[in-house]
């Protein structure tokens, strides 16, 4: 049996939170009344025309320089021809020959090393307005008794980002979808939330024998709301391909619908006849050309992305370390810990875990003094380093104070104290002996309290234990 | 006649004197137009219908049923637009508006401007006023047959291949194609976006530069649009000294032209050179050769896919079906008329997969050759000249049945249309007692010039334009 290698490429969209729509001034929004932010231009009317929405051109530019795209000096909207209710004019304008941005990559940091996906094109086109099917089980159209249209979300833009064939398993092509969202968000041009919809990927999935060369049919994944989704999907259809070609059958390409509740993949019915969306040159509306000082700029406004971080950490932490850091937002902040001198591991711990819970914000602490507690955080209290974290984003804060708090272990020192918790209470040491061995912990918080806190729980643990033996 | 005003003879300039002098009000003006379209628009049809005064503050104005007016039914002459309201004013109204005109009506158009005689509309052809057996052109022959009845002192069309000049020649108006790009089509019912354009019809020439000055400038809400790279004057003189004119051999060889038509129009090149402009022949060999079945790609291309909203989903004519696609189906199937659905399927089958190349890819670049032809002849002229039309108004139905000779009305009209240029059609004679139309060229934003050499033939030729059976 020969081993199989999974080919697998994404097609992304992504809904821009620009604050109008795509070719007219319409309100983008999530959850207004049904039909309420429309107008003329995006329900189709007779003689309405588009506009386009400067930010949005901007925005598709500046997401093709993260993505290490040349960004075309002429790209052309054209329209795509199909006829749907969601559709209003009947057709979607969309670019299609002459996109926005073509030729990109983004590195995704792997156990193994890293690994270059190519982005193929992005470019701009507008969304679809929603169908409702009312009626039937199912909530699709098949069997619905009649469609409503709200055509609200018809008009909003959208970014379609296509991948090279580059991603070769579930696990990859999530690691690629993690790092591409976190590039969004951080560039500001959307909130790319799969279950609000406005991230959406369809996977397009192909094995063939490791080593081979030759991409062999595809199928199509949609439907998918979650990057776990994703993987559960991507993996069902590589096993099924897999198993159809070691049985000495045939792959035919098709499209899936994934099934969020049984994870199974529901072949959509297959039409009569091809897809044929007449694609022309959008003659209502001029070419798109950024000047190139607008470019420059955009280039130049570009921060540090999440992929170069990812990698930069992962020199030090394992991927998901890496990833939680980077996403949070909170990698700057842990290299600075880092470099005063704290363990990287511990550091990280520290900071995805208790400092996110203690609601401090990240750009307000002092990373040298963050750095003295995580190095001090076996030695003192784990209240008093609790207090300290609370406090961590105060102006001014100082660590000393916490850190000379250590914990008291030292028996000697402890002793007497644990021995006049014991005299004090008598009658619990009468029950304690009598069986109640629940009532260690009585004696443990006492010696605690005597201490206010410093005591090593450990070590009085085993003091108060050794003291009450018969 | 109405006791007001002679609306036959009354030139939109002579009105708006009128009203600002206060001999007559807006009001009586409305009505008098009102009354002419109750006297011969039975026998016309120009009007699909008429609006009552509304308060405006100057004359009126028609304007073709593809362009939008806000609660008043725009149907581009489709049953497939039946009882559609627009919501919305297009720009052309809105500036019409507050330029204080006010809207007569909606007159009668060829289906989706998809014609040369209006016998394609829905709602039956309208006839010319010179001889209501013959059609008055199209697909603007509404707004024509009423500038040249008396029935509107001006009036708007849109001009697609012709739309605008041909009708104007069949009825002896001025007529104007003004450069794409000028003037907004936002709220025109679309037949084909790279070459709608909306053109001025009037009485004379100072008229048609008139409304041009009040609608045509850059609009936000389209965004093909420019600003003039000059003012609109009104032109005066009656000189055309240093004019340089070219006539395209090609175009005057075209065997399609009527002997009575190229007579007029060879007296009015020697007319041209009178006043003393220079003419010499000049060669558009591709313009003329291609410029037809160049058109008749793109033109319906453009239009299969701006008629794909009629789907009966949002507003419109619906035939109800057992699922979406069936009602989509009927509602097409019912709502359009025969010209749209030949063109749709012409445009589908020139944008499909494999033969977009051969059929429609190529007709672009074609157009690109014809765009260069015309700027290379710019450079020696500042006018070209032909006839508009190779024929004069002919009889309803001559060519109804046959669309391939339905399409060569515009065989003139086309080329420069491709090209985005400026074309006017300026009364130049008759023939057979019907009115023979000039069509002038200009460059890119050169409708001044068209302007001024119009005005110089109207004022040496002092034809009357009044169908002689209404005077």
């Amino acid at each position: 049996m020969s081993t199989w290698e999974p080919v697998i490429g994404l097609e992304i969209h992504v809904q821009l939170k620009t604050r109008t729509k795509m070719f007219c001034r319409c309100r983008v929004g999530f959850g207004a009344e049904e039909n309420s932010q429309t107008c003329p231009v995006c329900l189709g009317f007779p003689g309405a025309l588009p506009v386009p929405n400067r930010t949005a051109i901007e925005w598709v530019v500046k997401l093709g320089l993260a993505l290490g795209c040349e960004i075309a000096e002429r790209a052309v909207f054209a329209r795509k021809n199909y006829f749907y209710p969601d559709l209003s004019k009947g057709y979607q304008i969309s670019q299609y020959d002459l996109p926005s941005c073509v030729n990109g990559n983004m590195i995704v940091s792997l156990a193994e090393g890293q690994h270059e996906i190519g982005i193929v094109r992005a470019h701009l086109e507008e969304d679809a307005a929603k169908n409702v099917h009312v009626g039937g089980r199912t909530g699709r159209i098949g069997g619905a008794e009649y469609t409503l249209v709200d055509y609200n979300r018809g008009g909003t833009p959208l970014v379609e980002i296509v991948t090279a064939p580059d991603l070769h398993s579930a696990e990859e092509a999530k690691r690629f979808l993690q790092l591409l969202r976190q590039t969004i968000v951080e560039l500001g041009i959307s909130d790319a939330e799969m279950e609000k919809g406005t991230l959406r990927v369809d996977a397009n999935v192909s094995v063939r024998p490791a080593g081979s060369e030759v991409l062999r049919t595809r199928s199509e994944i949609k439907n998918m709301n979650s990057f776990t989704h994703i993987a559960r999907g991507i993996d069902a259809e590589v096993a099924r391909q897999i198993e159809v070609w070691e049985s000495g059958g045939e792959v035919e390409q098709h499209t899936y619908d994934f099934d969020v509740g049984s994870g199974a993949l529901t072949a959509r019915r297959t039409k009569e006849e091809a897809d044929d969306y007449r694609y022309f040159p959008e003659p209502d509306l001029a070419p798109v050309e950024p000047p190139a000082e607008l470019v420059d700029r955009l280039r130049f406004e570009l921060p540090e992305l999440p992929a170069a971080r990812i990698a930069r950490v992962m020199k030090k932490l394992d991927h998901d370390r890496a990833l939680v850091l980077v996403t949070g937002g909170l990698d700057r902040l842990w290299e600075a810990t880092v470099a005063a001198g704290a363990d990287g591991v511990a550091a990280s711990n520290v900071i995805a875990n208790q400092l996110v819970a203690s609601g401090a914000r990240p750009g307000a602490v002092d990373p040298t003094e963050l750095a003295k507690l995580v190095d001090a955080r076996e030695r003192i209290p784990r209240a008093t380093f609790a207090e300290a974290l609370g406090k961590i984003g105060d102006h001014g804060f100082s660590a000393e104070p916490y850190l000379a708090m250590e914990s008291v272990s030292d028996t000697s020192e402890l002793e007497p104290i644990v021995d006049a918790v014991i005299a004090a209470n008598s009658a619990q040491v009468e029950q304690y002996r009598g069986g109640k061995e629940g009532l260690l912990g009585f004696f443990v918080g006492q010696v605690m309290k005597e201490t206010k806190g410093r005591a090593d729980p450990r070590v009085v643990n085993e003091l108060v234990r050794a003291r009450l033996a018969p | 006649m109405s006791a007001v005003v002679d609306t036959l003879r009354l030139t939109a300039e002579e009105a708006l004197a009128l009203v600002e002098r206060g001999d007559v009000s807006p009001a009586e003006l409305h009505a008098a137009y009102l009354d002419a379209i109750g006297e011969r628009d039975a026998e016309l049809h120009a009007y699909l219908r008429t609006v009552e005064y509304d308060g405006a503050t100057s004359i009126p104005i028609a304007l073709k049923d593809v362009i939008s007016t806000k609660g008043l039914e725009t149907t581009a002459g489709s049953r497939i637009l039946e009882g559609y309201v627009p919501v919305f004013d297009a720009t052309v109204t809105s500036r019409c508006r507050q330029a204080g005109l006010s809207v007569l009506g909606k007159t009668n158009t060829d289906e989706f401007a998809m014609g040369s005689s209006t016998e394609n509309s829905a709602y039956g052809p309208s006839r010319n006023p010179w001889d209501p057996a013959r059609v008055p052109g199209g697909s603007g022959g509404g707004t024509a047959a009423a500038v040249s009845a008396g029935l509107a002192p001006w009036g708007l069309g849109s001009d697609t291949g012709g739309s605008v000049k041909q009708p104007s020649a069949l009825c002896g108006n001025v007529g104007l194609r003004p450069t794409y790009g000028t003037v907004s089509r936002y709220g025109i019912v679309a037949f084909a976006s790279s070459l709608d354009q909306v053109g001025p019809v009037a009485k004379t020439v100072r008229d048609v530069a008139l409304l041009y000055r009040i609608v045509s400038g850059r609009d936000p809400a389209d965004s093909t649009t420019v600003e003039l790279s000059e003012p609109v004057e009104l032109p005066t003189s009656e000189r055309l000294d240093g004019l340089r004119v070219g006539v395209p051999r090609q175009a005057v060889a075209l065997e399609a032209i009527e002997p009575g038509v190229r007579a007029a129009f060879h007296s009015s090149l020697a007319l041209l050179g009178e006043l003393g402009a220079e003419l010499d022949e000049c060669d558009l060999p591709l313009s003329f050769d291609y410029g037809m079945p160049c058109y008749y790609l793109i033109a319906p291309a453009e239009a299969s896919s701006n008629l794909a909203r009629y789907d009966g989903v949002r507003y419109g004519r619906r035939s109800d079906g057992a699922t979406y696609r069936e009602t989509v189906e009927r509602t097409r199937d019912d709502g359009f008329g025969d010209e749209p659905k030949r063109r749709i399927m012409l445009g589908t089958y020139a944008l499909s997969a494999g033969y977009y190349d051969a059929y429609y890819g190529q007709a672009q670049k074609v157009r690109t050759l014809l765009v260069r032809e015309h700027a290379a002849a710019f450079e020696r002229f500042d006018v070209l000249a032909t006839p508009t039309s190779p024929t004069v108004a002919f009889p309803l139905g001559d060519k109804a049945a046959d669309p391939l000779a339905m399409y060569a009305c515009d065989l003139l009209t086309i080329p420069s249309c491709l090209a985005g240029l400026p074309g006017l059609s300026v009364p130049c004679g008759f023939s057979e007692g019907l009115p023979v139309g000039l069509q002038l060229v200009g460059p890119q934003f050169g409708e001044n010039a068209l302007f001024r050499a119009g005005h110089a033939v109207e004022r040496a030729l002092e034809l009357d334009l009044v169908p002689e059976r209404l005077r």
